[in-house]
C-alpha cells in the first residue's frame, strides 16, 4: 500500500459474522485516528453507500459495516472498502460544533458530587469548575440512543464507578466513570458516579434528528442552578427551549 | 385501519415486533425487531402480509385476546398451548377468528418465542421507521411498551385477501425443530477478536457445552458453563466498537454473551465468535436451563445457509399466495438452463 495520502496504512478488514465486517483503521484512542474513522464512513456514505450495504456503526478506531450477503459478496464487498480506504483522502471536516449542555451539579440531581470531591480531594466547586471547563470531543455515538463516548476529561476528576451499580438512573444524568465522563440519555441502570443531570434531552425518538450532537464535534457543560434547571426543565416540556450551538473556534473559551 | 383485539391478559411479555429499525445503529440505536425472523416471517406469509409487517412477540406465556372484529391470524415460533374458544388454536396455520372469539396462548412447551401475525399487520405508528418495540428506549411497537391489561390494538388494511388464506398450513419440513436434541448447537463463524483468546479457551469455547441462565433476555443470551479464557487480563477488553447481532462476547469473568436485537450497539468486550444469522432464531427460543455448544463454520458455509432459507421462504410464498394445496409436492426442474418451480398434488385433494 504505502503512500501518504491513504487513510491508514495498516488497516485490517475482519468478519464479523455473516453479515459484518469489522474494518480496523489502528488500534488507540486518538482524535486523528477517530477523524480517520469518520472520513471513511463519510466516504461511503458520499458513493451512495456500495450496493448490499445497510448501515454503519463508527466508533473509536474502527467501523462496522453491515451487509446484506443475498445482495453483495462479502469479497467483493472488501475490495471496495479497501478501495474507499485508500481512495478517500482525509476528509475536510466542516467546521465542528460546540453544543451546549446546562447541568445542574450536585444535590438530588447529583448525588455523587460530595463522594467525587472526597475522593480527588477537591473542593465540590472545583470539581464542577473542571468538569465544566473542556470542549468534549465527540469520538462515537453508542452503547444507547445517543449516549456520547467523551474525550478530554480533566484527570484531576477521575472516580472509579460505583461498586454496586443503581438499578435506575435518570435520563439527563451526567456521570464520571474512571477517566471518563457522559451523559445517560434514557433511564437506564448503571455504575457511573452521577455528579449533576440536565434537563433537555439529548435524545427524542420524536424529533428528526434524534440525538442533538453527532460524532466529531464537541459538548461542553454549563453550570446551572436549580431555578434555571427547573426554568428550562419548562421550557423543554412546552418546547421552546433552544438549545445552545456555536462554532468551535468562534466562540466560547477552548 | 380498526380496533381488532382487545388484551384481557398480557402474558409474560408481549410486545409489537417487525423485521427491526435499520440506519440508526450510528446513534446507539439498536435494531429491536423480532428475535426469530424466520418464525416472524412465515407468520406474516401465513396471512398474506408483506414479510416487514408487525407481529406480536410472545415470550414463555402468551396472553389472552379478545377478537372485537373478524380478522385471519396465524400463531409461529415456538410450541404453545393455545385456544380459541377453549378449543385448540392449531400452529403455523391461518385461522378466522370472528367478533367476541377468545384467543388464550398459554406456555410455550417447546421453545420461548411465539410470533402471532394478523392479516393487515399490526397498526402502531412508525417510529424512526420501524414498529418494533424497544422498551429500554421506550420507543416503537404499542406506546413504547410491552402489553398490559385493557390495551386495544390497531390492525392495518390488508394487502391481499385474507379470506384466501384460512386453513393454509405449513408443511412440517418447512417448521423449525427447536432443541429436538436436547442440546442445541448453534453454527459460528470465528472473530473478530478471536485473538483475545487463548488456545485453551478457544477450545473450551468449542469443545464444551453451555447452560443459558434466567438473565437472559431481548438484549443478551447469557450463557453459563466452561469460563473461556482470555490471552491475559488486558486482553478481556478492546477499545469499544461496533456489535453486530449474533456477535458471542466473553466478558471478564469468561461466561459467553449472545448478544440479541436489543443489544447495544457498541461494546468494550471481545467478541470471540457470531452466530450464524440462520442460527439466531434457535438462539431465540432457549429457554433457560436449556443447553447449547458452539460449531465452527465459514463465512460461505454460512451465506449458503442463508440463501437455502431464503429459497425456502420464497417457496413458501409461492404455496400461500397461489391455489397451490399446502400438502403439494414441490420440485424445482431445469429446462434449458432455467429453473422452474413444479407442484404436484395427489388427485383425491383435487376436488376441493
Amino acid at each position: 500500500m504505502g503512500g501518504g495520502k491513504y487513510l491508514s496504512k495498516n488497516f485490517c478488514i475482519k468478519p464479523a459474522g455473516d453479515s459484518a465486517l469489522l474494518v480496523q483503521l489502528g488500534n488507540e484512542i486518538s482524535p486523528e485516528l477517530n477523524a480517520k474513522v469518520r472520513a471513511l464512513n463519510l466516504a461511503l456514505q458520499h458513493s451512495h453507500f456500495i450496493e448490499g450495504i445497510i448501515e454503519t456503526v463508527p466508533a473509536y478506531c474502527s467501523l462496522l459495516v453491515c451487509f446484506d450477503p443475498l445482495k453483495v459478496d462479502p469479497l467483493q464487498l472488501e475490495a471496495e472498502l479497501e478501495k474507499a480506504i485508500q481512495s478517500a483522502t482525509e476528509h475536510i471536516f466542516s467546521q465542528p460544533t460546540v453544543t451546549v449542555i446546562p447541568v445542574c451539579y450536585g444535590g438530588d440531581l447529583g448525588p455523587d458530587l460530595e463522594f467525587v470531591s472526597d475522593y480527588c480531594k477537591l473542593a465540590p466547586e472545583e470539581v464542577i469548575t473542571l468538569h465544566s471547563a473542556p470542549n468534549y470531543l465527540i469520538y462515537m455515538l453508542g452503547f444507547t440512543p445517543g449516549f456520547p463516548y467523551l474525550g478530554g476529561m480533566d484527570p484531576r476528576i477521575a472516580t472509579p464507578r460505583l461498586e454496586n451499580p443503581r438499578t435506575k438512573i435518570p435520563a439527563g444524568s451526567v456521570g464520571i466513570a474512571g477517566e471518563q465522563t457522559g451523559i445517560y440519555t434514557i433511564e437506564s441502570p448503571g455504575g457511573w458516579r452521577i455528579i449533576g443531570r440536565t434537563p433537555i434531552k439529548i435524545y427524542d425518538p420524536f424529533r428528526e434528528p434524534p440525538v442533538l450532537f453527532s460524532s466529531g464535534n464537541y459538548l461542553r457543560f454549563q453550570p446551572i442552578t436549580l431555578q434555571e434547571y427547573e426554568k428550562i426543565e419548562t421550557q423543554v416540556k412546552l418546547g421552546t427551549y433552544e438549545v445552545q450551538t456555536y462554532q468551535l473556534e468562534k466562540g466560547g473559551p477552548l | 385501519m380498526s380496533t381488532v383485539f382487545q388484551v384481557l391478559s398480557p402474558g409474560f411479555l408481549t410486545t409489537v415486533q417487525d423485521k427491526g429499525r435499520f440506519g440508526y445503529r450510528s446513534i446507539g440505536m439498536p435494531v429491536a425487531g423480532a428475535l426469530d425472523q424466520y418464525s416472524y416471517r412465515v407468520a406474516n406469509l401465513l396471512v398474506g402480509n408483506d414479510q416487514d409487517a408487525a407481529c406480536l412477540e410472545i415470550t414463555f406465556l402468551g396472553p389472552t385476546l379478545r377478537a372485537l372484529d373478524s380478522a385471519v391470524i396465524a400463531l409461529t415460533g415456538g410450541a404453545f398451548q393455545a385456544t380459541l374458544n377453549e378449543q385448540p388454536l392449531p400452529q403455523w396455520q391461518a385461522v378466522e377468528v370472528k367478533e367476541n372469539d377468545i384467543i388464550t396462548i398459554s406456555e410455550a412447551k417447546v421453545g420461548a418465542r411465539g410470533y402471532l401475525a394478523v392479516a393487515g399487520g399490526f397498526d402502531v405508528p412508525m417510529v424512526m421507521g420501524s414498529r418494533s418495540t424497544y422498551i429500554r428506549g421506550k420507543i416503537g411497537g404499542f406506546q413504547g411498551r410491552p402489553f398490559q391489561a385493557g390495551d386495544e390494538l390497531e390492525v392495518g388494511l390488508p394487502l391481499r385477501e385474507p379470506r384466501h388464506y384460512i386453513g393454509k398450513f405449513i408443511p412440517s419440513e418447512y417448521i423449525p425443530k427447536y432443541n429436538a436434541s436436547g442440546i442445541v448447537t448453534l453454527r459460528v463463524i470465528m472473530g473478530p477478536q478471536e485473538n483475545c483468546f487463548s488456545q485453551k479457551g478457544l477450545q473450551d469455547f468449542l469443545m464444551s457445552t453451555y447452560t443459558v441462565t434466567s438473565e437472559s433476555d431481548r438484549m443478551g443470551c447469557r450463557l453459563g458453563g466452561t469460563s473461556v479464557e482470555h490471552l491475559s487480563k488486558d486482553h478481556a477488553q478492546i477499545i469499544s466498537d461496533g456489535i453486530p447481532p449474533g456477535a458471542v462476547q466473553i466478558p471478564g469473568d469468561g461466561m459467553p454473551i449472545i448478544m440479541l436485537a436489543d443489544a447495544q450497539t457498541t461494546g468494550g468486550y471481545p467478541k470471540i465468535a457470531t452466530v450464524c444469522t440462520v442460527d439466531l432464531p434457535l438462539v431465540s427460543q432457549c429457554k433457560p436451563g436449556d443447553e447449547v455448544h458452539f460449531l465452527e463454520i465459514t463465512r460461505d458455509e454460512a451465506i449458503s445457509l442463508l440463501k437455502e432459507q431464503e429459497d425456502k421462504l420464497y417457496e413458501l410464498q409461492l404455496i400461500l399466495d397461489s391455489d397451490i394445496s399446502s400438502t403439494a409436492k414441490h420440485f424445482r426442474v431445469m429446462v434449458e438452463n432455467r429453473y422452474y418451480d413444479v407442484w404436484v398434488e395427489e388427485p383425491e385433494r383435487r376436488n376441493s
